[in-house]
């Protein structure tokens, strides 16, 4: 279970998000998550071998087969992979340097959550990247969601 | 490092609101516009295409009405809240995005005589079926249950029954078929009773009531609790590409808030019963004195249940908080314990001697002992179920509904508990 104060570290500390099985499809969630957070400002990277090879871009970017081929430094590694093939990908996000290692809603891997915490990577499991930048930011309390958010201060 | 856990008193005061981004108010600012304006045409295919969050029209969703949403969601411990007009709207709301024709229901038959009619006649129009059975009785949900069964749905505390379900053991007979456990928590209040806590998968509230306090303002909330597996094959409405939204899945996009998301755009956009910001504002500056009042409403229900036990003019007394009352122990189990007993909130009812002629003349005779009917308002409310809330039901329902002849249900209020004492002794007669 990550604090708020350490996913507000993660969000604050971060630029490009590596989208790991980033669908092209419009209506898939991992589309709706990385169109969100390109929109907030984000650099959405996708990582996706199935339109790597025909050159598709997704949400304007260039689309590649693995992590290792992303020539620009990546913070975080959001992964829409099943459990079982979360360990590999963890591995190269620890190879290209990231600093977070994400685990989407339905996706825990702990041997994965550990390698990346042993080598000093954030590293967050079964959440939506969309969804907690959402509570954490503004958004998601606008459809009524417990945002577990109690604060004297103004948000941002 | 684990998150710091606020309790009821703190949440029913700062849940789902924190100082205004734009202005810093520090009170919930009341946005009444009916729209909100686009940043551009593709924020605006966004927010239709659900992909990103924010207001369109205020008859989905309005940063005010959020407040409440989220707040009440806090208080029950559920993942995501929906208001709308009305408790009734609510609960029309929940179960009209789980059910579709040809669905069944088994419902607890000592329900509110509103919810008898929304199931026995309103919703049988549109081809669903529903079994009542006894809510006292976890072996009669089970008996009544087919495969064809979509929901069951019952009040933790009957109103004006004040029959008590053992919600954890009824959730495990829905649960056992795979399909959620609705809770109407309207007379508990989330401060004295969390049904999700217990196994339940929907909450609904008249927040009309206890949560607004105030008596001025009409309003429901739905709370989804988040761990019901909606994609267990039997709500294909939750799994299914959204034919409304453009092949949206709702449980695969929204996971554990879907429900509440398929509620807000399947029904509360379509059918249109959405509370306003002026309403949602009036009952949260109720809301955030809940846990005050309700040790109050607490307190005084239980003075007054002992007098009228002891009263020669009374005939019998129900009150779930009198270690007397049948289903004391389970009171003891699932509600908040205020000043050393169980907190059975602060609806009675009571027979008067004489039956019901005694009855209306009693309710006649009371000096500021309000005849009206509502429930949980700061005033003391008295009523005859028979001759009015549950006038619409036959004899035999209203007694399956917990309704006798010469019924008087009593919404202790938070006066001076010697005032309201007074006042019955003098309208006893």
């Amino acid at each position: 279970m990550n604090s708020v104060e350490q996913l507000r570290k993660i969000f604050k500390q971060s630029r490009t998000i590596a989208v790991v099985g980033l669908s092209a499809e419009w209506h898939r969630p991992s589309f709706f998550a990385a169109k969100y957070m390109q929109a907030h400002g984000y650099r959405v990277i996708p990582v996706n071998p199935r339109y790597a090879a025909s050159g598709t871009a997704i949400l304007g970017e260039r689309c590649y087969a693995s992590l290792a081929e992303i020539a620009d430094p990546v913070d975080i590694v959001d992964v829409f992979r099943r459990t079982e093939e979360v360990l590999p990908i963890a591995q190269q996000a620890l190879q290209i340097g990231a600093r977070c290692l994400w685990q989407q809603i339905g996706v825990v891997n702990l041997e994965a959550d550990r390698l990346a915490r042993d080598a000093g990577l954030d590293s967050v499991m079964d959440r939506c990247v969309k969804i907690e930048y959402a509570r954490l930011f503004g958004g998601l309390n606008l459809v009524g969601v417990d945002t577990k958010i109690i604060s004297a201060k103004r948000p941002r | 490092m684990s998150e710091h856990q606020f309790k009821a008193e703190t949440l029913a005061i700062h849940a789902g609101q924190i100082p205004d981004a734009a202005t810093g108010a520090r009170a919930l600012p009341i946005y009444q516009t009916t729209s909100f304006v686009f940043d551009s045409a593709e924020h605006a295919a966004s927010l239709f295409n659900l992909q990103t969050f924010g207001n369109i029209y205020s008859r989905l969703s309005n940063p005010t009405v959020a407040a409440l949403e989220e707040r009440v969601a806090a208080l029950e411990g559920g993942r995501a809240g929906v208001a709308s007009a009305s408790g009734m709207a609510s609960e029309a709301m929940a179960l009209m995005t789980i059910l579709q024709q040809g669905d069944h229901v088994v419902a607890a038959g000592a329900l509110y005589g509103g919810s008898v009619t929304m199931l026995a006649v309103s919703l049988a129009r549109f081809g669903i079926e529903t079994t009542f059975v006894d809510a006292t009785d976890p072996l009669a949900f089970a008996a009544a249950m087919r495969p064809g069964t979509r929901a069951v749905f019952a009040e933790s505390l009957g109103n004006p029954s004040l029959t008590v379900l053992d919600i954890a053991a009824v959730a495990e007979v829905a649960h056992a078929h795979g399909v959620p456990l609705v809770i109407d928590n309207t007379v508990p209040s989330p401060f004295l009773c969390n049904p999700l806590r217990l196994g339940a998968d929907i909450v609904v509230h008249s927040a009309t009531k206890y949560l607004g306090g105030h008596g001025t303002t009409l309003a429901g909330v739905m709370v989804e609790g988040g761990r019901f597996p909606w994609d267990n094959g039997k709500f294909p409405g939750m799994t299914e590409p959204s034919p409304g939204y453009h092949g949206v899945k709702f449980y695969e996009t929204f996971g554990d808030f879907g429900f509440s998301m398929r509620a807000r755009m399947e029904v509360l956009r379509v059918y249109g019963s959405t509370l306003s910001p002026m309403s949602a504002w009036q009952i949260l500056q109720g809301t955030e004195t809940l846990h005050v009042r309700m040790e109050r409403h607490c307190t005084n229900a239980r003075k007054v249940a002992a007098f009228l036990k002891d009263d020669p003019r009374v005939s019998w007394v129900s009150y779930p908080g009198l270690p007397e009352h049948p289903q004391f122990a389970l009171v003891q189990k699932q509600m908040r314990e205020v000043d050393g007993a169980p907190g059975a909130s602060g609806l009675l009812a009571f027979g008067v001697k004489g039956g019901l002629q005694a009855g209306v003349r009693f309710i006649e005779a009371a000096q500021f002992l309000s005849h009206l009917a509502n429930i949980g308002d700061t005033r003391t409310l008295i009523i005859h179920p028979a001759s009015t809330t549950h006038r619409q039901l036959d004899a035999q329902q209203q007694l399956a509904a917990g309704v006798l002849p010469d019924m008087v249900r009593m919404s202790v209020g938070i006066e001076h508990i010697d005032d309201i004492l007074w006042d019955i002794d003098q309208a006893l007669g």
